[in-house]
């Protein structure tokens, strides 16, 4: 909402503080201005001249020589305008001062120009004549300025020599835009926003005084209105004015609107515009000889009907669409747009003035389905007060015949079946200070009430709220209208007191911090990647048609398909980020991920998906599987599940290469995978490199993980070791021989240690040696060998049966 | 025999002196005090001593070999000081070379702006705690004052999954969901993933976080409230940080707020930063609407609170000076390795 400064004066007259005051206090006090715009930006030393001689310049032919009165002197101005004549009042910049712009019309610099004095042609020039450009304003707001010229005061203006030149422009203004909130549909206004100066600054408002004009006519012979969808329409009130004489509005009106960024057009479209702003209420002017039957009903359209608006275009409608009809069918779609068969043109003889308000819902619901957004229908769809209504058809009216526009019919059709009923709140003064945590006097707060034009009736001490504010209807709403005025700032500062409570974590989020931690101390980057991403995914991570990863929520409104569903599988992000990485040739990188995946129970959604939490690692460049797999162990040991975690060969997932992957099972429980990222997914990231990479499925490690420990005291008695060497086919996993060592190893085998693998010249064609070193101890007693050989023998007598033997 | 002693024990001193290094030390000792050395040689000549004096010369000869290894041992800690010192000259090191890394990773900033604002709330007696990132429209918008055909819930902003299922716009509904449990009193803080349909530039982004925070209790005021606030605001933008509350509006609460803080950077002068006001907007906040805390089964009557939603992103890129919302989801290693 932008407000012009001297527009809200012209209700608050005794509004004396500067722009960044008013900024300053309206913002605190509930009015958050955006920006404020000030029209005489960079306009210094500029005053009205009179010009008493022009004389032809002797060197150049474009230029004259002019002697102008600016007041106490008289200064020598050169010019190439053309339009300057004896006599004319100008804006003149004496010498230093400054300007908004060039003649041009290109961007206004930000600190304006700087005039100095100076020759042209050898002539000496103390300043400079104003073109409008040069002001900082255009043609379209002062339709009085030359298209190429200086300019001229008009006669009938009342300006002398040496006059502030910016002041009689009106250019000492500001514009000021405010953000104003859904709820105060009120402030959408000029005597809303005025209405809250007052009461901010505690100075008086004077509301236009509005008469009700018109000749001893009746509206009611002219026309007839019908409301049938009461609904939707909870007033309308209509006038008519006879006699249009179509012409400019005057200075005053214009310099409004223009200030609002509104160009002003005629005096009826600009009354039409005025009242707009200043009661927030739109209106609509029907020519009435093209209302068929002189009535109007306000009725639903059918589905399927088509209707030609103002603007030339067809539009759709149906049955949940509000229109303004006469006796034979549709003149307007009600709130949004007027139709091209009831418009006004240049002839019109006689006007119908409509003033009506709907249901906000539906105007915002339909201008959604029909795809056209007006003024009047932003204004509409935030639910307008149907009091306002009539005072501002009877505003327009009277403006009608200030302006000499046309003569107005006495009367008003008002059609209103069900007033809106006076709200009244108890006054409770002691609960509004305890939910503030203020101690407000009564009386200050009545005074605050009295400001805000909210009454009281003391006998039944209630508190009566003005039909113009919605957004007033419960005590919290109350005691925020006396927290804005005492002023948030005043309120004092202080801390919940009461029963003490314990702050924390959960125990899953204190999983997460030592995962992050580990992850971090292992050269991963803490990345974030999107929830929602590509069906084509499951494509590029070469899922089967038939894997039920692919069973995602599907997004009914996406940006696009691209982000279209919620992801099952948590890799795509990563191998997105690595990709990116790789692309910009960053060296060595390792990325880790905490984020959900989305996976649901039925589809379509009837109840929500388990959203399930994931640790995604991804890596490349100095890097392999092992590394990686470490990675994960220190991670399982610090959670305390060294010794329950599975790592097992597994050819299963098809994004990951098929000889390097295993599935990870935290005691005993499915909890994720790790491997080499599979070379075709590599090449549909466009990786050429080898990557790894491990999910893991949060909840499950944190429903098994523990942060109990206990001292298990420090070995006494010495170890025993035995290095084994041992050879077998390639495909014998390792895993297995250590899970022998360790069952028929018993209490007494402290650790096992890989140390070598080996495949080459020094073994047969299709074998490997694999050399572990096996620590033997007892907490209580030094081992004797004998013992130590015998278990030993034990352990390969087992291996033996899986085909692997000692090496030779 | 007197004389003897004192020859032997001069000749071995002058040894001892001139011996150049630790063989040649050995070499000495052998010499003089080893089985055939001098000075055992000299005692095997004992027997041509008189009895009387025996002891006294035994005791001469104990004098002299003590004095020799004494001057022995003390040649001995001159030589090895003097190997080890040439020793140490040859180990210089340029010691302005680069460290040898183990290369750790970083936290992304989000991560850590939220580790940073969690610790001050954890202390000030605040549970953390989550909510579904899927939710259902009774909770995300009805149950917070936002009825049916409310713009706030029109389709530009909010990503359907079904009539009534939804991605959360923002965490608030974990205050309807923490409210329903009915234990009092409550006092947390909801960190979380909220999405809006938002083109990504780099002011936007249809995924980003928010931080909840709800406190109900008997006697809950607009100033706790604010006492609350300026002291997270203090603790996570530095002790000299102004807050400012301006009235503000949303569905949920009433009083509502939107509060800004002095301009870390320039310490509400005026700069870049903060657009030359001196102040930065930063969350919004008010008091827990009657309604809303009636819906959730709160008697109003009895209890009141307050609630506020900070913007996570908003925080960070201004902590970090961060100008293009889309890094933090590029995860670019140059980018991330900066925190």
């Amino acid at each position: 909402m932008n407000t012009p400064i001297s527009w809200i004066k012209a209700y608050v007259p005794d509004l004396d503080c500067t722009v960044q005051e008013y900024v300053d206090k309206m913002t605190l006090s509930g009015s958050h201005v955006e920006n404020a715009v000030y029209l005489d930006k960079n306009l210094e030393k500029i005053v009205v001249g009179r010009i008493e001689k022009i004389e032809k310049h002797p060197d150049a032919d474009k230029l004259v020589i002019c002697q102008v009165n600016v007041g106490d002197e008289e200064v020598q101005i050169v010019t190439g305008a053309s339009n300057v004549f004896k006599g004319a009042m100008v804006p003149v910049v004496l010498d230093g001062g400054r300007v908004a712009g060039g003649h041009d019309g290109s961007p206004n610099p930000e600190n304006g120009i700087k005039i100095k004095k100076g020759k042209l042609r050898g002539v000496p020039s103390y300043g400079m004549m104003c073109s409008i450009e040069e002001l900082g304003s255009t043609r379209d707001m002062y339709p009085e300025a030359p298209e190429d010229g200086i300019y001229i005061f008009d006669e009938s203006k009342d300006v002398k020599p040496g006059d502030d030149a910016v002041a009689a422009l009106g250019l000492r203004d500001a514009v000021v835009e405010f953000e104003i909130t859904s709820n105060r549909v009120d402030c959408f206004s000029m005597i809303g926003m005025a209405r809250e100066a007052a009461a901010t600054f505690e100075k008086p408002f004077y509301a236009p005084e509005v008469k009700e004009v018109g000749n001893n006519e009746k509206a009611e012979d002219y026309i007839s209105v019908e409301v049938e969808a009461t609904d939707l329409c909870p007033r309308y009130t209509a006038r008519i004015v006879k006699n249009i004489k179509l012409a400019p509005s005057p200075e005053w009106m214009q310099r409004r609107l223009a200030a609002m960024g509104i160009r002003p057009i005629n005096n009826i479209v600009d009354i039409t515009n005025y009242v707009m702003e200043e009661y927030g209420q739109p209106m609509h002017a029907y020519d009435l000889n093209k209302i068929r039957g002189h009535k109007i009903v306000v009725k639903r359209a059918n589905d399927g009907d088509v209707y030609t608006t103002l603007d030339g275009q067809e539009r759709k409608l149906d049955k949940d669409v509000l229109m303004i009809n006469d006796a034979e069918g549709p003149v307007g779609i009600a709130g949004i747009m007027g139709g091209e068969n009831s418009m006004v043109t240049d002839d019109i003889q006689t006007m119908l003035f409509e003033a009506a308000t709907f249901d906000g819902t539906n105007i915002r619901l339909s201008s959604k389905r029909i795809g056209l957004r007006t003024d009047a229908s932003g204004k509409f769809e935030k639910g307008l007060d149907p009091e306002n209504a009539l005072e501002a058809i009877n505003r327009a009216c009277q403006l009608v015949e200030e302006l000499g526009a046309g003569e107005v019919v006495g009367g008003v059709v008002d059609v209103y079946p069900n007033p809106v009923e006076d709200v009244k709140i108890p006054f409770e003064p002691a609960k509004y200070n305890k939910l503030l945590g203020t101690n407000v006097s009564e009386e200050k707060m009545m005074e605050y009430f009295d400001r805000l034009e909210i009454g009281y009736d003391k006998e039944t001490n209630m508190l009566l709220i003005p039909s113009f504010r919605q957004d007033l209807r419960c005590s919290a709403d109350i005691a925020e209208e006396v927290a804005r005025f005492f002023g948030y700032d005043n309120i004092p500062t202080t801390l919940p007191h009461g029963e003490a409570t314990a702050g924390k974590k959960s125990f899953a989020a204190r999983v997460e911090d030592v995962v992050m931690n580990i992850a971090e101390q292992n050269g991963f980057c803490g990345g974030m990647c999107y929830s929602f991403e590509s069906p084509k995914v499951f494509d590029k991570l070469l899922l089967a048609d038939n894997d039920p990863l692919r069973q995602a929520i599907v997004i009914a409104n996406p940006l696009g398909e691209d982000y279209s569903i919620m992801r099952t599988i948590e890799l795509n992000g990563i191998l997105t980020s690595l990709a990116g990485n790789y692309n910009h040739r960053n060296k060595n990188v390792r990325l880790y991920e905490i984020g959900n995946v989305y996976l649901p129970k039925a589809l379509p959604l009837t109840e929500l998906p388990d959203e399930r939490k994931r640790l995604t690692l991804g890596m490349y460049g100095e890097c392999d599987f092992f590394m990686l797999k470490g990675v994960l162990e220190e991670m399982f040991l610090k959670l305390g599940l060294d010794g329950k975690v599975d790592f097992e060969p597994s050819q299963e997932k098809p994004f990951l290469h098929p000889g390097r992957q295993a599935l990870i099972y935290v005691g005993g429980a499915y909890a994720g995978f790790i491997g080499q990222v599979h070379p075709e997914v590599c090449e549909n990231y466009d990786m050429k490199c080898e990557a790894y990479v491990a999910g893991i499925d949060l909840p499950t490690v944190t429903e098994k993980a523990t942060f109990d420990r206990r001292y298990e005291g420090v070995a006494k008695y010495p170890a025993v070791n035995r290095d084994l060497s041992l050879v077998m086919k390639k495909d014998v996993f390792v895993g297995s021989l250590e899970k022998v060592m360790k069952e028929k190893g018993g209490k007494l085998l402290e650790s096992i240690q890989l140390f070598d693998v080996y495949e080459g010249s020094q073994i047969e064609e299709g074998y490997k040696s694999v050399a572990f070193s096996l620590v033997f101890r007892s907490p209580e007693r030094s081992l004797e060998a004998a013992e130590i050989n015998k278990i030993v023998d034990k352990i390969l007598k087992e291996l033996e049966k899986m085909g692997v033997e000692l090496r030779a | 025999m007197k004389e003897k002693i004192e020859q032997i024990r001069q000749q071995a001193l002058a040894a001892i002196e001139d011996a150049a290094g630790i063989d040649k030390l050995n070499d000495v000792k052998v010499a003089f005090l080893g089985k055939k050395g001098q000075l055992s040689s000299l005692l095997k000549g004992m027997k041509d001593v008189a009895p009387e004096d025996r002891p006294k010369v035994g005791q001469m000869v104990n004098e002299a070999r003590a004095g020799i290894e004494a001057k022995m041992e003390e040649k001995r800690t001159a030589i090895q000081k003097k190997l080890r010192e040439e020793k140490m000259k040859k180990e210089v090191i340029d010691v302005t070379l680069p460290g040898k890394k183990v290369a750790v990773g970083h936290r992304h900033p989000n991560q850590i702006a939220l580790d940073d604002l969690e610790r001050v709330f954890i202390g000030m007696g605040y549970e953390v705690v989550e909510g579904p990132e899927v939710e259902y429209d009774h909770y995300n918008f009805e149950l917070l004052n936002i009825p049916a055909n409310h713009p706030a819930k029109d389709e530009q902003d909010t990503f359907y999954i079904t009539k009534d299922i939804l991605l959360r716009t923002q965490t608030s509904p974990v205050q309807a969901r923490i409210m329903e449990t009915g234990r009092m009193p409550i006092r947390v803080i909801a960190p979380g993933r909220v999405f809006r349909s938002d083109e990504v530039d780099a002011t936007h982004s249809p995924s980003f976080h928010q931080v909840e925070g709800l406190v109900v209790d008997k006697g809950i005021t607009f100033a706790d409230l604010k006492g609350t606030l300026q002291q997270w605001a203090e603790e996570f933008f530095g002790p000299d940080t102004k807050v400012k509350f301006r009235p503000h509006h949303f569905p949920f609460t009433e009083p509502s707020a939107e509060v800004d803080v002095s301009c870390f950077k320039c310490g509400g002068k005026g700069c870049r930063m903060c657009k030359g006001s001196g102040w930065i907007e930063i969350l919004g906040c008010g008091m827990v609407h009657p309604k809303v805390l009636s819906d959730c089964g709160i008697d109003p009557e009895v209890y009141s609170g307050f609630a506020f939603g900070i913007g996570l992103e908003r925080v960070t890129l201004l902590k970090y000076e961060i100008d293009d919302m889309r890094l933090l989801y590029e995860n670019d290693a140059r980018f991330l390795k900066q925190f």
